[in-house]
């Protein structure tokens, strides 16, 4: 499988174009047309309804799609990208039921009933979500390919810190729960560990993070 | 990667008989390894068993003090539990030096403990590999191996455990709770994982079609000072080279009355350091003491070629570790 899903250059701004089309090449068709009847006859698929960005969305998955490969390839959601597959880069990072995760490692299947919100669904009635404006006024990117996944993981991380929970870097002495951590320049760092980007625009991704928090 | 069967249980007995029957069954929690390693066609599953929605996704106040841990808590919120952070904040620490805030996310507390060792040659079906593919050899005893054991290691395999969860786990006495077709059995953290000897493909004690259901912290251990330290490539989102994890009980003349002292990315498990922790019992841990018992136990080490630098740093992370702990008490 990793001949068929070899690491995407980060550079190439549109994810949608890189991808093989062949069953052949990617082991079968990741997904099919909704078909219930054939699903209820094959134990390989089975149908599942996902809340995308609001919207119920009933599929019928082949077992080995990934949330990343159904979001992009069926709903034609091509915002999350895959970078490298394999949980290491987190370009694919959407947020499943109000948590960040990583899309790709996540079986569409297993998702049964899941709110998904991807980068299409942050900005709420044609107006950006703060995060995304920021990253504009930052400028906080070049090519663009891991912005949706940063776009995702801070609005994660806010959840996160409001709630309370620490990371690595805050005082081990600090309780958790007990009311929000405070996002400073470092916490950001760490908290957006998991999303890399391959230009190095992190100075701007901070900062436009950090001016959220203000 | 071939299509396979997909099985959602909703209780434990009901998830070990979908994988009983199912030839080529694998439990699926949060699938972060799993899902990585069918990607790799290291694994291949006949039919997934999904776990992840069971009911074993509390943390329970035990009426001893301790704390049961079901196998489905997602690791973000073991490591932000109010209780857990106050009485074990080892273990807190070492879920937070781990992977990425997405990935703790949706990996489990059962998922963790049996992740797969990230040695290059077991993900790539290309090369020899003698814990994927018992008798073809170890790609790595003569090859690339920096990040590889210096414990505890065989000839037939040099991998380290990667969790670091784990290795706080070992450190705090934990036990894991198992629910199989035998029935069920508890078993110490620091007796799961296995040494490789004539057998790397088997890393930890389970059983086939066994189900972690969940860990359980100790009275014992709980309120003690204790602590996490990891030495990794960069400063997030890396594995250890190495790390540790302490706990320190001492007494009211300041002499060491308990310690749990624990390396991680040193060995095929966590290691849990008793030649150092008995040199210590009843000692004063001045930076002397302390240095002396982890020498003793690093003194075990057999580096491999490249990597002789993870027993000074190792050393230097438990004594750090050790004598804050020490001079931290109240
Ligand atoms: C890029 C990356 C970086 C990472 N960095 C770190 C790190 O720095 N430190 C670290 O410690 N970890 C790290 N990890 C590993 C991560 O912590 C593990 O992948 C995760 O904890 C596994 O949990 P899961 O629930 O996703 O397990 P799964 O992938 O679902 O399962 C793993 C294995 O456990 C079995 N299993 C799961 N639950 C049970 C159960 N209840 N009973 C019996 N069997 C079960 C499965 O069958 C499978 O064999 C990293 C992972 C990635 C992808
Ligand atoms: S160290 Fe173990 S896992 Fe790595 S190649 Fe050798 S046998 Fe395989
Ligand atoms: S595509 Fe890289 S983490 Fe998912
Ligand atoms: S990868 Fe190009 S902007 Fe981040």
């Amino acid at each position: 499988m990793s001949a068929a899903h070899p690491p995407r250059d980060p550079a190439a701004t549109d994810g949608a174009a890189g991808r093989s089309h062949d069953p052949a090449a990617t082991g079968g068709d990741a997904t099919r047309p909704h078909d219930p009847a054939a699903a209820d006859r094959d134990d390989t698929r089975s149908r599942v309804t996902l809340q995308v960005n609001g919207a119920p969305r009933d599929l019928t998955v082949d077992h080995r799609a990934t949330l990343l490969d159904v979001l992009r390839e069926d709903l034609g959601l091509t915002g999350a990208k895959k970078g490298c597959d394999h949980g290491q880069c987190g370009a694919c990072t959407v947020l499943v039921d109000g948590r960040r995760a990583n899309s790709c490692l996540l079986l569409a299947v297993a998702q049964d009933g899941a709110e998904v919100i991807t980068v299409e669904g942050l900005a709420a009635g044609g107006e950006l979500h703060p995060v995304q404006q920021a990253f504009l006024d930052r400028d906080a990117f070049q090519c663009g390919y891991c912005t949706p996944g940063q776009l995702c993981s801070a609005v994660g991380v806010f959840a996160e810190a409001a709630a309370g929970h620490p990371s690595h870097v805050t005082d081990p002495a600090r309780p958790a729960g007990r009311g929000p951590v405070e996002l400073t320049r470092e916490e950001i760092r760490e908290r957006l560990s998991g999303n890399l980007c391959r230009c190095g625009a992190y100075p701007n991704i901070v900062a436009a993070v950090e001016d959220v928090t203000r | 990667m071939k299509p396979y069967g997909y099985v959602r249980a909703t209780s434990v007995e009901e998830a070990t008989a979908a994988h009983a029957a199912r030839p080529g069954a694998r439990y699926l929690a949060g699938g972060t390894n799993l899902v990585d390693l069918m990607k790799h066609g290291v694994e291949e599953p006949g039919t997934l068993v999904d776990v992840s929605r069971l009911p074993l996704d509390t943390v329970e106040e035990l009426p001893d003090g301790g704390l049961r841990v079901g196998a489905t808590v997602r690791n973000s919120d073991l490591a932000a539990h109010p209780l857990v952070r106050e009485r074990y904040p080892v273990l807190s620490q070492a879920l937070l030096a781990g992977a990425s805030g997405q990935l703790r996310n949706i990996a489990t507390t059962g998922g963790n403990l049996l992740q797969r060792t990230r040695c290059p040659y077991f993900q790539d079906t290309a090369m020899p590999c003698n814990k994927r593919e018992p008798g073809t050899g170890c790609g790595a005893l003569e090859g690339v191996h920096r990040d590889h054991a210096v414990l505890g290691h065989s000839p037939h395999c040099v991998a380290t455990h990667p969790s670091d969860m784990a290795v706080a786990l070992a450190a705090l006495d934990a036990t894991v709770h198992l629910h199989g077709p035998d029935g069920e059995r508890t078993v110490p953290v620091t007796g799961f994982h296995r040494s490789p000897g004539d057998h790397p493909e088997r890393d930890t004690v389970i059983r086939p079609g066994e189900l972690i259901t969940s860990v359980v912290l100790p009275a014992a251990t709980a309120g003690l000072p204790s602590a996490y330290r990891k030495a990794r490539d960069r400063a997030s989102y890396a594995f250890a080279l190495a790390s540790v994890a302490a706990v320190l009980d001492l007494a009211d003349d300041g002499t060491v009355r308990g310690v749990g002292l624990a390396f991680g990315g040193l060995a095929h498990r966590p290691w849990r350091a008793r030649l150092a922790e008995t040199a210590l019992l009843g000692a004063t841990p001045t930076d002397r003491a302390i240095a002396h018992a982890v020498e003793a136990e690093l003194g075990l080490a057999q580096p491999l070629r490249d990597n002789a630098f993870k027993v000074p740093l190792a050393h230097n992370l438990a004594c750090r570790v050790l004598s804050e702990l020490a001079a931290d008490r109240p």
